[in-house]
């Protein structure tokens, strides 16, 4: 029996210092906490072995958090309790998201004979004011000079991460940031526009009526946003997400089955899943974590899938976000159902004002409808 | 019969009435206070939450006065409010006095005249009382003088009392004993009752609240409503405890009470109307009331157009209750299928609307409340208008007219000034005024009914710091110059939004109406202009902005769930929304011509 592909993300939830803008989940943390996160970790891993039988693992991606503040004894246990407990597939892209001021060459090194092959860095600006803003550990300098050392040690798949919407951000520092991230020839750029969530320092102090003014306009925002596209497909990048642009044949593996609804395991605190049709996700809590650990496998058979509403309309709002859209025929083989008589009427009254292109049943956001994907994908949700 | 006190409390708004009446029920005994859920007569939710009365109530009170005798008190309250005069009015029929409620701190207001008024008016024995003496800012003697100068009553030995605490609550009861009449009739005589109230019971069918002027109803009589001729035999007749009903035998001249007999509706126990006996009826009904009229109509549509018999059926049963409220089947372009609802005023509106919304857990759109216009075409007929929608084309109209009302309102000297600019601002024709006393003057005006439904009282009280108050009673029409403005959103008029404006006024409203709806329009994804119209030409224009980015943001490790979230909420949000063409607009919005005069 030939096996299902699956993709397994790890969850480190370790910063030196969380970034101001930062909702996620994530802290600073003591050496004991990591190691003792790092058997935790272990165990549900083993929990899990049993789909080595049915999976074979295409992609690990270890997020977080700040996975490079992990000390190399402990990401290596963790390696090899993944390689021990799962099938892995030779090719299998493996990343690890790193941030620049927390690499050197023997991390870089242990990553490398780990078998980790695809890097990704937080650089987010390549302006000194804008970096400070935004509460980063680094500099561009730093950056760049992780980045040569990467490069020197033979990672040929890097990943840069962007931020654009930045406080006191212009176009011109946006057009700098960029220039001075293709001189480096990334194989893949992720830009993201900033979004400012509750509970971070950032929503205290740029959401109110004064602060607000830093922010660039909605306007301001969507120019950098075309610039980006242009100017990196100009330079060889494609985009193929509304906010990743890869040279050809680098894009990631591992986000792409996100998009497209593929089988991926969670690991981790918080980490979520969704595996054969199920969405689930870990305890949020570091407590709540660890005592859901030993019955984790038994709790993900025992959780209901979902509806196949939910599983309809997430093929539909996720899978418009890649710049190939939506296949109708995908649509009608995956459900047994008509995609017309679904949505048929949304998708002619989108396409009518501009906001979607339908040809040969393909299915796709147009450049207008991405700047307010959120309104259009909404129409998406059934009733 | 000597030892029967039938009375009332009037009040204007706040002065203490329920209050008082609370303190009266706890002090007779029929209650201990650990009992009384507070203000007990004022028991529909509403009414409590607002600390307003709307519907009559009665209650029993049994009281041994000094003299050693045992007294049975009738207590009915009466609601404070100008769009209930009805209610007071009919109340009072039923009563021998009324005793007057007056703040020691406020004095005399508008409705404490209105209110006298009304009392003369029925002949009731009026016995002062003054109020709230525990204020620090109270001052009985200058009311008390106030009364005397103002209205005439001699009021030097009045009770002066605090109802909240109970000081002096017992002298209120002693004078009611020696300063109201008992009343008179005779229980030998064939029956003659007036109807004062009524209500519908689920299992009892309509409760007529009566007052016997002559003879005598008990159990099992055969009795007839003389105005609609229907008979019918007194299943249970009794009186009012505190909020619930007493059965008793029989009930005889001077007692206040209810009786049920199967009744289907309260259209068949109508107020006003006289109980006699079947067998032996009186000479002749007693005059009975006028009916009541809507002054203020709107229109009420379900959220959810589904819901449209709901609302149909919830209207209905609303109706058992409240006599006054009228209701007519209509269309909107806009909204779908929904009622066109007559009401006393906006008070009554926004009472029926919360109770249809709690009671009967409707979702509403409300459109904007217009007052009825006579609209006189070229070919001689009138047409009663009631929605602004259908107001004919201008080429058929020969002139139209609006009601006017006589207004007065009290005012605090050093508030003349705003107060008269408001009037003058809502076309008011000033009258006259007179000086009360040194510090406060009466205004007399003529104003538009239309110019005060909306909020008027609010700008009284925010132009008076409070100490404005007002009462009105409809004068009659009045030709004046009125257009109907519509309201264009995205190029499409929008029917549930047109409303009728005195022409001098039209373009300050279009353009505030036009302002007040861009704030309520939610951005969307393109440009939508708001035009405000007077027939073909455009007089006003907002617009609102298309909304230019709305990403999500990073999708970090797999985690859809806020995705959805987010993309639910805007959905979600949908729902309070009504379709307009390709525009959503928010219900809320419908009501913004309410809210032209909030800066």
């Amino acid at each position: 029996m030939q096996k299902k592909d699956l993709s397994i993300y790890i969850h480190i939830p370790f910063c030196i210092k969380k970034c101001d803008y930062c909702d996620f989940l994530s802290a600073a943390s003591s050496p004991e906490e990591r190691a003792y996160y790092t058997r935790v970790l272990q165990k549900e891993i083993r929990a899990f072995e049993p789909l080595s039988y049915i999976y074979k693992v295409k992609s690990i991606f270890f997020g977080g958090g700040t996975p490079s503040v992990l000390e190399i004894p402990h990401f290596n246990r963790i390696t090899q309790q993944l390689f021990d407990s799962f099938d892995i597939s030779d090719d299998a892209e493996i990343t690890v998201e790193c941030n620049p001021g927390t690499l050197n060459e023997e991390k870089l090194k242990a990553y490398r004979s780990a078998g980790v092959n695809r890097l990704s860095l937080g650089l987010q600006s390549a302006d000194e004011n804008e970096l400070r803003l935004l509460g980063r550990i680094h500099s561009f300098e730093e950056f760049r000079s992780n980045f040569a050392l990467a490069r020197r040690l033979g990672f040929d798949n890097i990943n840069v991460d962007l931020m654009s919407g930045i406080p006191t951000q212009t176009m011109d520092s946006w057009k700098e940031t960029l220039k001075k991230t293709v001189e480096l020839a990334p194989d893949h750029i992720s830009a993201y526009s900033l979004i400012i969530e509750e509970n971070t320092p950032f929503y205290e102090r740029y959401l109110g009526a004064k602060g607000r003014s830093a922010l660039p306009d909605e306007e301001l925002d969507r120019k950098m946003y075309h610039y980006t596209h242009s100017y990196l497909s100009e330079n060889g990048y494609e985009r193929y997400e509304i906010s990743n642009y890869s040279k050809p044949g680098r894009q990631c593996r591992h986000n792409t089955v996100y998009w497209t609804m593929k089988s991926y395991l969670g690991l981790g605190l918080g980490a979520s899943s969704y595996l054969d049709r199920k969405r689930f996700s870990n305890p949020r809590s570091f407590d709540g974590y660890r005592d859901f650990v030993k019955d984790a496998y038994r709790s993900f058979k025992t959780c209901e899938p979902q509806s196949l509403k939910e599983t309809m309309e997430e093929f539909m709002f996720l899978g418009l976000r890649m710049d190939r859209g939506v296949f109708t025929g995908e649509f009608e083989r995956t459900f047994g159902k008509s995609f017309d008589e679904l949505y048929g009427g949304v998708t002619k009254r989108l396409e009518d004002t501009g906001f979607i292109t339908r040809k040969e049943g393909v299915i796709k956001l147009t450049s207008k409808g991405i700047d307010v994907s959120n309104r259009v994908l909404a129409n998406y949700l059934l009733p | 019969m000597k030892k029967i006190r039938n009375f009332c409390i009037i009040a204007h708004i706040d002065h203490g009435k329920s209050t008082l009446a609370d303190r009266m029920i706890e002090m007779t005994g029929l209650l201990s206070s650990r009992e009384m859920q507070s203000q007990i007569l004022d028991n529909m939710d509403i009414e409590r939450e607002r600390g307003i009365t709307i519907k009559s109530q009665a209650v029993r009170l049994s009281y041994k006065a000094k003299d050693g005798n045992e007294y049975m008190f009738n207590l009915i309250d009466t609601p404070g409010h100008v769009d209930f005069n009805y209610e007071v009015s009919r109340s009072l029929a039923a009563c021998d006095g009324a005793i007057l409620v007056v703040d020691a701190a406020q004095g005399i207001e508008a409705q404490t005249l209105a209110n006298v008024y009304l009392a003369l008016d029925h002949d009731l024995e009026i016995l002062p009382v003054i109020n709230k003496i525990d204020l620090p800012s109270a001052d009985p003697q200058r009311v008390i003088d106030e009364i005397e100068d103002v209205i005439g009553l001699p009021a030097q030995d009045a009770p002066r009392i605090s109802a909240k605490t109970g000081l002096n609550v017992e002298e209120v009861l002693e004078a009611i004993v020696e300063r109201l009449p008992a009343p008179k009739g005779d229980p030998k005589a064939p029956l003659k009752a007036l109807i004062f109230d009524s209500l519908y019971d689920q299992y009892k069918g309509a409760i007529a609240f009566f007052r016997i002027m002559e003879g005598t109803i008990r159990q099992g009589m055969k009795i007839k409503m003389m105005a609609s001729g229907a008979e019918y035999e007194v299943v249970e007749t009794g009186y009012f405890g505190a909020g619930r009903f007493i059965p008793c035998e029989e009930l005889s001249a001077g007692m206040v009470g209810y009786v049920t007999a199967s009744i289907k509706t309260v259209r068949d126990t109508r107020v006003g109307d006289t109980i006699t006996e079947a067998e032996r009826p009186c000479d002749k009904a007693l005059p009975g009331y006028k009916k009541v009229l809507p002054m203020v109509y709107c229109g009420l549509y379900p959220a959810d157009g589904a819901k449209y018999p709901d609302l149909r059926d919830a209207l209905e049963k609303l109706q058992l209750n409240d006599a006054a409220l009228q209701y007519e089947p209509e269309t909107s372009v806009a909204l779908g299928f929904g009622f066109r609802c007559g009401f006393l005023g906006l008070l009554h509106l926004e009472i029926v609307q919360e109770r249809l919304e709690r009671e009967y857990d409707m979702d509403l759109v409300t459109t904007a409340p217009s007052v009825i216009y006579h609209v006189h075409k070229t070919n001689g007929e009138m047409i009663e208008l009631t929605n602004p929608t259908n107001l004919p084309d201008p080429s058929e109209i020969d002139f139209i007219e609006e009601p006017f009302v006589s207004a007065e309102i009290m005012v605090t000297t050093e508030f003349i000034g705003p107060i008269m600019q408001l009037c003058t601002e809502r076309r008011g024709i000033y009258l006259g005024m007179e000086y009360i006393e040194e510090t406060r003057a009466l205004l007399k005006y003529e104003l538009p009914l239309n110019e005060i439904i909306y909020d008027f009282f609010d700008a009284l009280k925010s132009r008076s710091r409070g100490y404005a108050s007002f009462d009105y009673e409809l004068k009659g029409y009045v030709k004046s110059e009125m257009v109907k403005l519509d309201i264009l959103v995205n190029r499409e008029e929008v029917d549930a939004l047109s409303f009728i404006v005195h022409e001098a006024t039209a373009y300050e409203r279009g353009r505030k109406m036009c302002e007040k709806l861009k704030e309520e329009i939610p951005r969307h994804l393109f440009e939508i202009p708001i035009q405000a119209a007077i027939g073909s030409k455009i007089i006003a224009r907002e617009t609102v902005k298309a909304v230019r980015k709305d990403v999500l943001a990073k999708c970090y490790g797999g985690d859809i769930s806020r995705k959805r979230k987010l993309l639910e909420k805007q959905k979600e949000g949908k729902k309070r929304m009504r379709q307009i063409g390709s525009v959503e607009i928010p219900q809320k919005a419908f009501m913004s011509v309410l809210k032209l005069d909030e800066t």
